[in-house]
């Protein structure tokens, strides 16, 4: 029973049906005195009867069976009123009172039947009712959650640091060299609208996620000038290879962050691939600063992620490996061909 | 004359600030560089009267540039960060410009900075509580020790010690001095690895190999090192609150 208003109004319930029930009697002849212990009796055991059941169903509302246990339940407690209602007559009445009552038995029981499954029908509705806004609620946070975990995602997949970057790079070409300027309009415009149709659980060719990557550290070429050497070594006819779409990003974003933003001086990276056995192996290789990251602890290196979803992938945890060597850090990865 | 500093690692993002600048005549552009280390040598040397400068850098950002450098002179930060993140210290720098500016913004940041250095005199130090906020995903200190810059993990760290305006900071390859507050190290560091065991310490928790009773009601906490800080008896509670004892 919910607030102390509820409490209220249900005992209220209970005076007005006893009145009832009273008044009843007294128009059949009854006595006042006589006509007020009958419906005492009879009342106040159900009403105990009644509590009873709305106590069970608060902690037991069965989702199978509900009309058959709902039935069981409205038939036990009817007998039970009924035994307790009869032999307690006599504790309060006359003869007279008591053999009256047992004469009409059959008829009370009806009533108290109907009226325990009345009792047991609203309580029903209102938890149903209760249940089910708690479902919507618990619906409509998980949807919310889930909503801003997709925003979350997509404001990483544009990368907005690298893309202002990358436009106040064009910003200042226009006036220096307004023809690498157009070029790199192009190159973001490609890029951006790749990133834009990417779909995580595609499966792309090498060449075309090369082509890609291609994009992207030509971006960043331009950003950093001289600084930046790529060399992408790739075999011709591993070119129809596939792998998972955006499984390779990562792991170069990382080696450009750890390689290129977070190091001074010239930097080189390498990636590499190889076929054997129909297992298709990519390593991608980048200087860092030993001092400032240490590789190993995994953490540092954000590859977790692309572990995690080679693992879903594959099932098998052993497919990226990463490991620092000196100041040159290498990510290998294998991508088993199906 | 004004001397300007431009401390960027791209070299086209310098470029748009040097053509900015190239409007105004009484501007002197004393250095360009490329990274902080470049910036703290240079700001030394050329004492600009404003600086130009990114957060995003090799090695160290910015803000730990800044932190490096005494009486450090006014700032107008150039920036790819988004919003949210600059209006941690957007009171406290003169200007922040969000790459990529136009001139027009430029222009109105330089003459904040031309007004109010005629009125005031230059305070551009970052209060604690802006470079904390701006720094929270960052799990390192940078000091400067001789004419070298030192860069120390948090987790390198066995203890902070308070001495007058500075801290000491006692790691494994000796002990570094800090001008910065208890109260910062205290809101910066990790509260489930760094206790503030007594007033003037804060030790990392994961150093510690024992407990032992000192004076009445304050204890010693051993470290690994074999170093003994003191923990006061408010700091006993925290710390067995942290230890989970």
């Amino acid at each position: 029973m919910g607030t102390y208003l509820h409490k209220l109004l249900y005992l209220g319930f209970w005076f007005l049906w006893s009145a009832i029930h009273a008044f009843v009697l007294s128009e059949w002849g009854y006595p006042a005195k006589e006509a007020w212990t009958d419906s005492l009796v009879s009342n106040i055991w159900l009403a105990i009867v009644c509590t009873l059941v709305i106590y069970c169903l608060r902690y037991y509302l069965p989702r199978k069976d509900r009309l058959t246990y709902l039935l069981l339940l409205s038939a036990g407690c009817v007998v039970v009123w009924s035994l307790a209602a009869r032999y307690t007559i006599p504790l309060f009445g006359n003869e007279t009172l008591t053999g009256n009552f047992s004469d009409t038995l059959y008829l009370r029981t009806a009533i108290a039947w109907l009226m325990i499954i009345c009792v047991i029908m609203m309580n029903v509705l209102w938890y149903s009712q209760e249940e089910q806004q708690e479902q919507e609620r618990r619906n409509n946070e998980a949807e919310r959650i889930a909503k801003d975990a997709e925003l979350f995602k997509l404001r990483q997949q544009l990368h907005p640091h690298f893309l202002f970057n990358s436009l106040n790079s064009i910003s200042a070409l226009v006036i220096s060299d307004p023809a690498a300027a157009r070029t790199m309009v192009h190159q973001l415009s490609d890029y951006l609208r790749n990133t834009l149709k990417k779909e995580e659980h595609k499966w792309v060719t090498l060449s075309e996620e090369l082509e890609y990557l291609q994009l992207y550290l030509e971006i960043e070429k331009v950003r950093f000038g001289q600084r930046l050497t790529v060399v992408i070594d790739n075999a011709e006819d591993n070119a129809t290879m596939k792998l998972p779409a955006l499984l390779l990003q990562p792991v170069v974003e990382n080696a450009i962050k750890f390689g290129l933003y977070d190091t001074t001086g010239d930097v080189s990276i390498r990636i590499l691939a190889a076929v054997s056995d129909n297992m298709l192996t990519i390593t991608v290789q980048n200087p860092f600063d030993p001092e400032l990251s240490k590789p190993g602890g995994g953490t540092g290196f954000g590859l977790s992620s692309v572990q995690r979803r080679l693992h879903l992938l594959f099932g098998r945890s052993d497919l990226l490996v990463a490991k620092g060597n000196g100041n040159l850090f290498t990510t290998t990865i294998k991508v088993p061909q199906l | 004359m004004i001397r300007v500093l431009i401390i960027d690692d791209e070299l086209l993002a310098r470029n748009i600030v040097r053509e900015y600048l190239s409007d105004y005549r009484q501007v002197v552009i004393v250095q360009e560089c490329s990274d902080g280390f470049d910036g703290v040598k240079a700001i030394m040397q050329h004492r600009p009267d404003l600086i130009f400068l990114d957060v995003q850098m090799p090695r160290i950002n910015g803000f730990e540039m800044l932190e490096l450098v005494e009486s450090p002179p006014a700032v107008i930060f150039t920036t790819a960060f988004d919003e949210y993140a600059i209006k941690a210290f957007e009171a406290h720098a003169v200007d922040y410009l969000l790459k990529p500016f136009s001139k027009h913004r430029f222009d109105k940041a330089l003459q904040k900075w031309l007004e109010r250095r005629e009125t005031e005199a230059p305070q551009t130090n970052l209060p604690a509580e802006a470079t904390a906020q701006m720094q929270l995903n960052t799990h390192r200190v940078v000091v400067k020790t001789g004419g070298k810059i030192k860069i120390i993990p948090f987790t390198d760290i066995y203890y902070i010690e308070a001495a007058d305006d500075y801290v000491k900071i006692h790691c494994d390859d000796g002990v570094y001095l800090k001008n910065k507050t208890m109260a910062y190290f205290e809101q910066m560091l990790d509260g489930s690895l760094f206790t503030r065991s007594h007033r003037s310490y804060i030790v990392n928790v994961q150093e510690i190999t024992r407990l032992e009773p000192y004076e009445k009601e304050s204890y010693l906490a051993l470290l690994k090192s074999g170093d003994k800080v003191p923990v006061s008896k408010t700091g006993y509670s925290r710390l067995k609150q942290v230890l989970g004892l």
